[in-house]
């Protein structure tokens, strides 16, 4: 193969299943999607997670300056793994969800990263308070959804989640890893 | 004749004991705590000693296989047969009881970190009735044990104080046997 040939397969291989997965996407499909976390307590990664949040999206591979996205996490509906702890952490000290029902993250940019992976930065605010935060994504394309997956770790006393003795680092970990996926469905062109 | 175990089983001994009297105290208190940094710590804590029982267990266990121990005082046969089941109970409720534990904390979907670094496998999946039944379990077993204990230790004060044999001193060398004692 001449370099000449070389490259032509070469953009044709990037941008063919490029162009087939430019796939506008502006709604959720929450079966299948899901928001989880990992805290650690003593050492020890505990699974939870939310069972009801909502989010709203306007995604277009080709149009990432106006697509955005803004995530509405119930927080009531949390599962921490144990029912000691999801009776605890809806309390004053932890989320104290009777002030504060909801956690919210709303996109401000979206950029490409390489192929299928962006990154999107916005404002997450949880606790009446509110911290910039830049996600990595990563789009999986499955027939007729586009499926995007990503996680960051949320430092838990940014957002006063724990206070009091719970702020003690070294019983449950400052650092809880999030991860979430949620299916996209294709816009019909 | 060798008239006391060997060190090894002597420390291995005592240091089993005053574990599982440790293991045994966290776990009765910090199952009646409220959820707090300070509860979370004591789960740790018990699973960490559980784990380190279990271990000197074993290593008792195959030192017991390999060192005779010595003869115990003449004693009838009825006597002999009660010691030797005891014996064999409690070092089959010493390895299964810390496994219980295990379970039951794999079962209600946290994982053991020995002393916080060495992660175990989780031995099942999260299951709200398998955590329930190995609860059960774990706490049936140690009643059990608790009630093979107080046998052992009872038999071992009998034998010490009414019937004045060895059977004591060769586990605790820092107590005299009655027959030297009344040579004094």
């Amino acid at each position: 193969m001449t370099k000449a040939s070389r490259l032509v397969v070469l953009c044709a291989a990037l941008t063919l299943p490029g162009a087939a997965a430019a796939q506008r996407v502006t709604a959720i499909d929450p079966a299948g999607s899901e928001i989880r976390f990992v805290s650690k307590q003593m050492n020890v990664p505990v699974e939870g997670r939310f069972r009801k949040f909502a989010v709203q999206i306007d995604f277009d591979p080709s149009k990432l300056a106006s697509s955005k996205a803004q995530v509405e996490v119930d927080l009531g509906s949390i599962d921490t793994g144990s029912d000691e702890a999801d009776a605890e952490v809806k309390g004053k000290g932890w989320f104290n969800i009777a002030a504060f029902p909801k956690a919210t993250f709303v996109s401000s940019s979206v950029k490409s990263v390489g192929a299928n992976r962006y990154e999107v930065t916005g404002r997450l605010t949880i606790k009446g308070i509110s911290q910039d935060l830049a996600v990595p994504l990563t789009i999986k394309h499955d027939g007729s959804s586009s499926v995007f997956e990503g996680g960051f770790n949320l430092l838990r006393l940014q957002f006063k989640i724990g206070e009091g003795p719970w702020s003690d680092e070294d019983t449950v970990a400052n650092a809880v890893q999030v991860r979430f996926r949620f299916v996209g469905v294709n816009k019909k062109p | 004749m060798e008239t006391r175990y060997t060190s090894t089983a002597i420390l291995l001994h005592w240091l089993i004991a005053a574990l599982i009297l440790c293991a045994a105290v966290m776990g009765l208190y910090m199952v009646e705590l409220k959820l707090s940094p300070w509860k979370l710590k004591l789960y740790s804590w018990h699973k960490w000693v559980g784990v380190t029982i279990w271990l000197l267990v074993l290593a008792r266990a195959l030192w017991r296989l390999t060192h005779r121990p010595p003869e115990p005082a003449p004693m009838p046969r009825w006597q002999k047969a009660a010691s030797m089941v005891t014996h064999m109970l409690l070092y089959v409720l010493m390895l299964v009881i810390p496994i219980t534990g295990w379970l039951f904390s794999s079962a209600s979907g946290f994982p053991v970190v020995y002393l916080g670094l060495l992660q175990l496998p989780d031995l099942v999946h999260k299951n709200k009735e398998l955590a329930a039944l190995f609860q059960t379990c774990h706490a049936v077993l140690n009643y059990t044990m608790f009630a093979v204990v107080g046998l052992h230790v009872l038999a071992a004060v009998k034998h010490h104080l009414v019937d004045r044999d060895t059977v004591l001193h060769r586990m605790l060398p820092l107590i005299p046997p009655p027959g030297a004692r009344g040579q004094q």
